[in-house]
C-alpha cells in the first residue's frame, strides 16, 4: 500500500468536488479539452483541405465561408489552425515525455543517493541552465536539420534538468518521513522505495510542472517554427503561419491574428489547468517559474 | 565570511569551462567543412587542404580547443568566415544594438512588474488583484514574437508612430535609434513582466504573513512603509532569482525578436551565422551569451547576501 501524504483522507469524489469548484481548473480543463478535440477532429474533418492551394481565394478576410479568412495561397486559416494544433501538441507532449522519462529517474536517484552523485547531477543541471534554451534549440535544429522530430529533441533536452530538479527537491522532502523509514526497516532497496513510495508522493508536483513545461513547449515550438526550424511545409504549424503572416500584415492581418490567438488560448488553458491542479491538491504550493 | 562567494565563483568558472567544452564539441560534429565553404565548390582538394592547415583545422582536437579557449580569454575570437572581419568587431557592433535592447526590456519589465506585484499582494483577493493577475496570466501565455507582430500592426502600420523594423544606427542620433528599439523592447518585456509580477505577488504574500510584519504594523508603522521597507526587501530573493533567469530568456528572446524587427543585433547575427555555417561566429557568440548568463546568475547569487544578511555567515 502506498501512502499519499499530500492528500490525507480525501476520497476521489472529494477531490473531484473540489476540482469543480475551482475556477482556474475548470476553465483550464475545458480549454485544454477543446484544443485537444480540435486537433483530433482535424484528422477526420476540416472545413477545407489544407494542402489544396486555391489562388483565386487568396488573402480573403474572415467571412462565413472562411471564418478566419484565407492565406496567401487561398488556404483556409481555420483549417490550418486546426491541423496546426496537432503539431504543437505532439511536439510539446513528447518533449515533456522526454523530460519526465529522463529527468525524474535522475532526480529521484540523486535524492536517494545524495553525496557526490547528487552534487554532480546538480552541477550538470547548472550547466544546462547556463545555455539559453531557445538559443540551444536553434543550434540543435540547425545542426541536425529543421523538422518536427528535431524540434522535439531540442525542446525535450531542456525539459530534463527541469524535471530532475523538481523530482529531486520533492524526493528530498519525502525521504525523511516515517513511512520511508518503515519501508527501509522492511528491507526494501532504495530503488524500490523511490518507485513505490517517493514517486507517488511527488506525482502532484510533477503533474503541475508537466503542464507548465507543456505550455512552454508550445511556445518554444511556435518560436522554432517561426524561424523556419520546426515542422516543414506543407504541414501547417502555428509558428510557421505567423512567419508567413509577417510580411502580409498590411493586407491580411487575420493571417497573424488567428494562429497567434490559438497559441495564446492553448498556453493559457494549460497554465490555468496547472494552477488549478496545484491549488486543488496542495493549496499551500505556490507556483513559481 | 568569504567562503560562500568563493565557492560560487569557483562553481561559476567551472560551469563556464564545461560549457565551452560542450560548445566546442557540439560544433565539431556540425556537418560542413568551413574551408570548403570559404573556397566554394570549384576549389580543388589541394586548395581546401592548404586552407584547412592555414586555419589550423588539421591540428589535434585538444590543441584546437586550447587555442580557441585561450583566444576567448584574450577576447581574440578569430575571424568570421562569411564576413571576413574579426569576430570581435562584429560582436562589438552588434552588441551596440542588443545590449541596449535587453537592458531597456529588463528595466521595463521590472518597472511594470514590481508595482503590479505590490499592488496585487496588498489587495489580495479583491477586484484589483483579480484583474491584475488575470492580465498577468494572459501575458505569460503570449508568445513575444506574436505580440511583436501585433505591436507592429497597431503602432507602425496603423498609427505610424514608430518604424516597423530596421535600425538606423546610433550615428543617426539617439532618438531615432531608441525609437526603433522601443517596440522590440516592449515585445520582449511584457511577457517577462507578467511572470515577474506573479512571482513578486506570491513572494510578498508569503512575507506579509510573517510575524515581524504584524509587529511592524503593531508598532504603528504605516502600511505603505511596512510594504516597501519590510515586506519588499524580504521578498527580494525569489524576485532576484527570477530576474536572473529572465536575463537568459531576454538574451534568447532577442534572437527571435531581432528577426521580427530586422534589427542588426547579436541574436540575428548568431541566427544567420548558424544557417551560414559560420562556426567561429556561432561559437563566440554562444560562449559570450553563456558567459553573460553565468555571470548574471553569479551576481544574483552574491546579491542574496546583500539582501539577506543571514546568508553572509553561511558557509
Amino acid at each position: 500500500m502506498t501512502m499519499h501524504v499530500d492528500i490525507p483522507d480525501e476520497t476521489l469524489a472529494g477531490i473531484l468536488a473540489k476540482a469543480f469548484r475551482n475556477t482556474a481548473f475548470v476553465t483550464g480543463f475545458v480549454i485544454t479539452l477543446l484544443i485537444l478535440a480540435m486537433a483530433l477532429i482535424s484528422y477526420i474533418w476540416t472545413p477545407y483541405d489544407v494542402t489544396k492551394l486555391v489562388i483565386a481565394d487568396k488573402t480573403q478576410g474572415p467571412s462565413l465561408a472562411h471564418l478566419f479568412g484565407t492565406d496567401h495561397f487561398g488556404r483556409d486559416i481555420l483549417s490550418m489552425v486546426m491541423v496546426g494544433a496537432r503539431n504543437s501538441i505532439a511536439v510539446a507532449l513528447v518533449a515533456v515525455g522526454i523530460g519526465v522519462g529522463v529527468g525524474v529517474p535522475l532526480g529521484a536517484f540523486a535524492a536517494a543517493r545524495g553525496g557526490l552523485v547528487d552534487e554532480a547531477l546538480m552541477r550538470v543541471n547548472d550547466l544546462v541552465f547556463a545555455f539559453p534554451a531557445l538559443l540551444s534549440a536553434i543550434m540543435i535544429t540547425a545542426i541536425f536539420g529543421p523538422g518536427a522530430v528535431n524540434a522535439i529533441i531540442a525542446i525535450g533536452i531542456f525539459n530534463i534538468p527541469v524535471f530532475a530538479r523538481v523530482a529531486r527537491a520533492g524526493a528530498l522532502a519525502i525521504w525523511p518521513r516515517e513511512f520511508i523509514l518503515a519501508a527501509r526497516a522492511a528491507g526494501k532497496s532504495s530503488t524500490q522505495i523511490s518507485i513505490e513510495h517517493v514517486l507517488p508522493n511527488i506525482a502532484t508536483l510533477l503533474l503541475v510542472q508537466g503542464t507548465i513545461q507543456f505550455a512552454l513547449g508550445i511556445l518554444a515550438e511556435a518560436g522554432l517554427s517561426y524561424l523556419g526550424l520546426g515542422a516543414q511545409p506543407p504541414m501547417p504549424s502555428w509558428g510557421r503561419m505567423l512567419f508567413d503572416a509577417q510580411t502580409r500584415m498590411v493586407v491580411a492581418p487575420w493571417m497573424a491574428i488567428f494562429p497567434g490567438m490559438a497559441i495564446v488560448i492553448t498556453v493559457l488553458g494549460l497554465n490555468l489547468l496547472g494552477d488549478g491542479i496545484a491549488d486543488i491538491l496542495d493549496p499551500k504550493s505556490r507556483r513559481q517559474r | 565570511m568569504t567562503a560562500y562567494p568563493l565557492k560560487r565563483l569557483v562553481i561559476a568558472f567551472a560551469t563556464l569551462v564545461l560549457a565551452s567544452m560542450v560548445v566546442f564539441a557540439v560544433l565539431e560534429i556540425l556537418p560542413g567543412d568551413p574551408a570548403r565553404l570559404m573556397l566554394g565548390m570549384n576549389a580543388s582538394a589541394d586548395q581546401v587542404e592548404l586552407l584547412r592547415t592555414q586555419m589550423g583545422l588539421n591540428a589535434p582536437l585538444v590543441l584546437r580547443y586550447l587555442h580557441w579557449a585561450g583566444g576567448l580569454l584574450s577576447l581574440d575570437f578569430g575571424r568570421s568566415y562569411t564576413y571576413s572581419v574579426p569576430v570581435i568587431d562584429l560582436v562589438r557592433e552588434r552588441l551596440a544594438v542588443s545590449l541596449p535592447l535587453a537592458l531597456i526590456a529588463l528595466a521595463l519589465s521590472t518597472i511594470i512588474a514590481i508595482p503590479v506585484g505590490l499592488y496585487s499582494a496588498s489587495r489580495r483577493g479583491r477586484a484589483g488583484d483579480t484583474v491584475a493577475m488575470g492580465a498577468a496570466q494572459l501575458g505569460v501565455a503570449v508568445p513575444n514574437f506574436w505580440f511583436a507582430l501585433m505591436l507592429i500592426y497597431v503602432f507602425a502600420v496603423w498609427l505610424r508612430l514608430v518604424p516597423a523594423g530596421g535600425f538606423p544606427g546610433w550615428g543617426a542620433g539617439a532618438w531615432p535609434a531608441l525609437k526603433s528599439l522601443l517596440l522590440p523592447a516592449v515585445a520582449l518585456a511584457l511577457p517577462q513582466a507578467a511572470i515577474l509580477a506573479r512571482v513578486t505577488r506570491s513572494a510578498l504574500i508569503e512575507v506579509l504573513n510573517e510575524d515581524y510584519i504584524r509587529t511592524a504594523r503593531a508598532k504603528g508603522l504605516p502600511y505603505r512603509a511596512v510594504l516597501w521597507r519590510h515586506a519588499l526587501r524580504n521578498a527580494m530573493i525569489p524576485v532576484l532569482t527570477i530576474l536572473g533567469l529572465q536575463f537568459a530568456f531576454l538574451l534568447a528572446g532577442t534572437i527571435i525578436i531581432e528577426n521580427v524587427f530586422y534589427l542588426p543585433g547579436l541574436g540575428r547575427l548568431v541566427f544567420q551565422a548558424i544557417t551560414q555555417r559560420d562556426l567561429i561566429v556561432v561559437e563566440s557568440v554562444v560562449m559570450l551569451l553563456v558567459a553573460a548568463v553565468i555571470a548574471v546568475n553569479l551576481l544574483v547569487d552574491l546579491s542574496y547576501a546583500v539582501v539577506d544578511p543571514r546568508l553572509r555567515t553561511r558557509s
